[in-house]
């Protein structure tokens, strides 16, 4: 897809501003810093100099008013869920959530027997990404970045940030019907 | 589908310990947490301020409370070890270590000499890449981002190695009870000496840049005092405890693993930049058991048995006579212990962990009384706490 | 100079006699059982005497004994100085146990204490913080009993843990993915 396309003697670009926006917005992903447990050992891992996430355009923010993205990274109990629910709402539209590791996924080793524990962060706040693992390696992270950065380019405009999004599943072939727990 | 869940509204916590009546004229409570850049986890600190002074602080605890203690009354001895594995996730290694030793000293099982040197070997690599990470982030809490760079360099060799012996980067289920899981790799040794080598000039670069830094020893040598009675009364070990000036390592005192065949020097906090047992002590003790842990691990590599099979003395099924043990090892961030009954089943009836941290961050409201809200960022850093220890 | 555990139990049956219900002195870590009404004075004596110098509480756990009804607290002392160790017991009834907070001898109870009511419900009488400390204010029960039951949800996010995919499956549900397809 082509995203300029000069016309005429090129004083003018054509290209389709769903195009531009989805461009801008992909390439300047703030994540806020959420890091729970484990996953953000590994998620300053990511953002340290070997795996670097700054060349995608990664810069954590403190504050949920200034990022669109939020990593959850680590398990959720019920204790933190409230606070989750409330950061995600501070932060404002467009935002994106990926959750990192089998703890934000569903429950992770602690689906069982874990009485304080949620089972997946998605009962609380929709997700648009998830990352298997416990906990993801930082490749595997950065591919769940690039896995965000293809579903904010199948966005559009006129879109309702509200409407039903289909979550992608990192490391899941596609066209596999995934059930939720 | 996520949103066709209806997310019933999720009331507000209303456990503040402060209460608006009780306040002063000038005072007011802030909130710190859980969510916040400077917090080493999901801690909330209720402060009482007058202004920038803290009058009093209150740590809430909890966020991270993952039922470590539900899950091993559930699951067989061996299973309950990457369990372990997330509770200090910083320093895996040294968790398993401690319930394999606890389990161990259960059923009186005596490992072999080279599945010693090899828990002494990971240990000793876990407690550099702990520290590295410690003060990474205490650089950063203080405002310094270029250390954490460079030590994070220096921990992704270390994780290296781990990945290359185990298989895992930061939760590994590496010390079974009996032995340890995988033996060491083809060239393993070569790389670790190579490691060693490269390694003992960082640590004169982290000094060089951070250590004697006038901003950093102003911010951090005259906070966060714990005089040495305040510290034993309040059962603290570890880096905490040495950075008062009291000289006790378990390594040393109730020696495991072999470790009193190696020599090494205990590190305390001296006092350089201000009282002893501030928050620069602790910190360089950290620094100065680094330069231990090379030492000890350059004896090991030296003294390593060439023979032997590290899962002989594991059993083939756990089922300890019915009992109780305490076992308690030097982690980076101090003493952990297991307490463990077991009825004679092939599940644990209670495996208790006493965490370090939970000790720690137990003084925390004594030393931040007095302190402004910049330094009380100063005194977490220093403690070097872990949250998914603390919860548990 | 470091004592035996025989000698620790023979200074305090000379200080307070009938107050040690039972000892076992051949297990591992060698233990006294102690009468709830001598535990302060006992404490205090532990502590301050200075051939015995237990300063330092390591550990207070309570166990919950369904089948002999009982609850135990047991408390790991040890001495920096001497170099020994003792552990103490106190039996208490599950039905509304109370025991007397140590929190003034070893300052460092204080938060250990927290952590066995929230989770055993055992009330520690005259402590300054009589809180929960892990599980949210209005948390229903205290989890580590062994007879406690799990609620249904809390706050209206799922506590139970969903059922597995294979029980999913051997009841006839067709799921979209894995060997059960």
């Amino acid at each position: 897809m082509d995203l300029i396309k000069a016309v005429g003697n090129q004083q003018f670009i054509l290209t389709r501003v769903d195009a531009v926006v989805n461009w801008a917005r992909q390439s300047a992903l703030w994540p806020m810093v959420f890091g729970l447990a484990c996953c953000a050992i590994e998620m300053m891992a990511t953002g340290a100099s070997r795996f670097d996430w700054d060349r995608l355009g990664l810069i954590p923010r403190a504050t949920p008013r200034q990022s669109d993205l939020m990593i959850v990274a680590g398990t959720v109990t019920h204790k933190m869920a409230i606070r989750v629910k409330r950061l995600y709402e501070q932060m404002s539209e467009p935002k994106y959530v990926i959750s990192m590791g089998s703890c934000a996924n569903n429950g992770g080793p602690y689906w069982q027997h874990g009485y304080h524990v949620v089972k997946g962060v998605d009962q609380v706040i929709p997700v648009d990404v998830y990352v298997p693992g416990c906990p993801p390696r930082p490749e595997a992270l950065l591919y769940g970045i690039m896995a965000l950065q293809d579903v904010i380019r199948e966005r559009s405009l006129l879109d309702d940030p509200r409407e039903d999004r289909t979550p992608r599943h990192v490391g899941v072939p596609s066209g596999t019907k995934v059930v939720s727990a | 589908m996520a949103s066709q869940r209806v997310y019933k509204d999720l009331e507000p916590d209303t456990a503040y310990a402060f209460k608006p009546e009780d306040l002063e004229d000038d005072e007011m409570i802030l909130n710190m947490g859980p969510q916040h850049p400077s917090t080493h986890g999901v801690l909330r600190i209720e402060l009482k301020t007058d202004g920038e002074i803290v009058k009093d602080a209150r740590p809430h605890l909890g966020y991270l409370h993952r039922n470590f203690e539900k899950h091993a009354e559930n699951i067989d001895y061996q299973g309950v070890i990457p369990f372990t594995d997330r509770m200090d996730y910083v320093a895996s290694m040294a968790n398993s270590l401690t319930y394999a030793v606890a389990v161990e000293k259960l059923m009186a099982i005596e490992v072999g000499e080279r599945v010693k040197s090899i828990r002494v070997l990971v240990s000793e690599l876990q407690r550099i890449a702990s520290h590295l990470l410690a003060i990474g982030t205490y650089g950063l809490d203080i405002g310094a981002f270029t250390p954490f760079l460079h030590c994070f360099r220096e921990r992704e060799k270390i994780l290296d190695l781990f990945e290359w012996l185990c298989g895992a980067r930061l939760l590994y289920n590496y010390n079974w009870v009996g032995g340890v899981s995988h033996d060491l790799p083809d060239g393993w040794t070569e790389k670790a000496r190579q490691f060693l080598g490269e390694f003992a000039p960082v640590i004169e670069e982290l000094d060089d840049l951070l250590s004697h830094n006038k901003i950093f020893t102003d911010r951090t040598a005259t906070v966060g005092i714990i005089p040495p009675d305040l510290a034993v009364a309040y059962a603290l070990s570890g880096p905490n405890l040495r950075g008062s000036g009291i000289k006790w390592d378990v390594r040393k005192e109730d020696p495991y693993c072999g470790y009193e065949k190696y020599d090494f020097e205990i590190p305390v906090g001296q006092g350089r930049y201000g009282p002893i047992g501030s928050c620069w002590d602790r910190y360089y003790v950290r620094v100065e058991e680094m330069r231990q842990s090379v030492r000890i691990l350059h004896q090991a590599l030296d003294k390593l048995p060439a023979e032997g099979d590290v899962h002989e003395k594991v059993p083939k099924r756990i089922k300890p006579n019915p009992g109780e043990a305490y076992a308690r090892t030097e982690t980076p961030r101090g003493e952990l212990a297991f307490y463990i009954v077991s009825d004679g089943g092939l599940i644990p009836y209670r495996v208790k962990g006493r965490s370090p941290c939970f000790v720690s961050m137990s003084l925390f409201h004594e030393i931040a009384r007095g302190e402004m809200i910049a330094d009380i960022i100063a005194i977490i850093g220093s403690l070097d706490i872990v949250l998914g220890e603390i919860d548990r | 100079m470091s004592l035996k555990a025989a000698d620790i139990q023979a200074r305090l049956e000379a200080k307070f006699p009938g107050k040690i219900v039972a000892a076992k002195l051949d297990a591992i870590d060698p233990f006294l059982v102690v009468d709830q009404s001598a535990l302060l004075d006992m404490g205090r004596t532990l502590r301050d005497e200075p051939e015995l110098a237990f300063d330092t509480l390591h550990c207070l756990s309570a166990v919950d004994y369904l089948k002999e009804d009982r609850i135990e607290i047991v408390y790991h002392l040890s001495s920096l100085k001497h170099r020994h160790w003792i552990v103490l017991k106190v039996f208490l009834p599950r039905v509304d146990p109370k025991i007397p907070s140590v929190e003034k001898i070893w300052p460092t109870a204080n938060w250990h204490e927290r952590e066995a009511y929230d989770l055993f419900g055992v009330t520690f009488v005259a402590h300054s913080d009589p809180r929960r400390i892990f599980l949210p204010e209005d948390w229903a029960g205290h989890p580590l009993r062994k007879d406690w039951v799990w609620p249904e949800e809390w706050h209206g996010i799922a506590v139970k843990p969903g059922k597995q995919f294979a029980q999913r499956a051997s009841e006839g549900e067709s799921l979209g993915i894995g060997p059960f397809d």
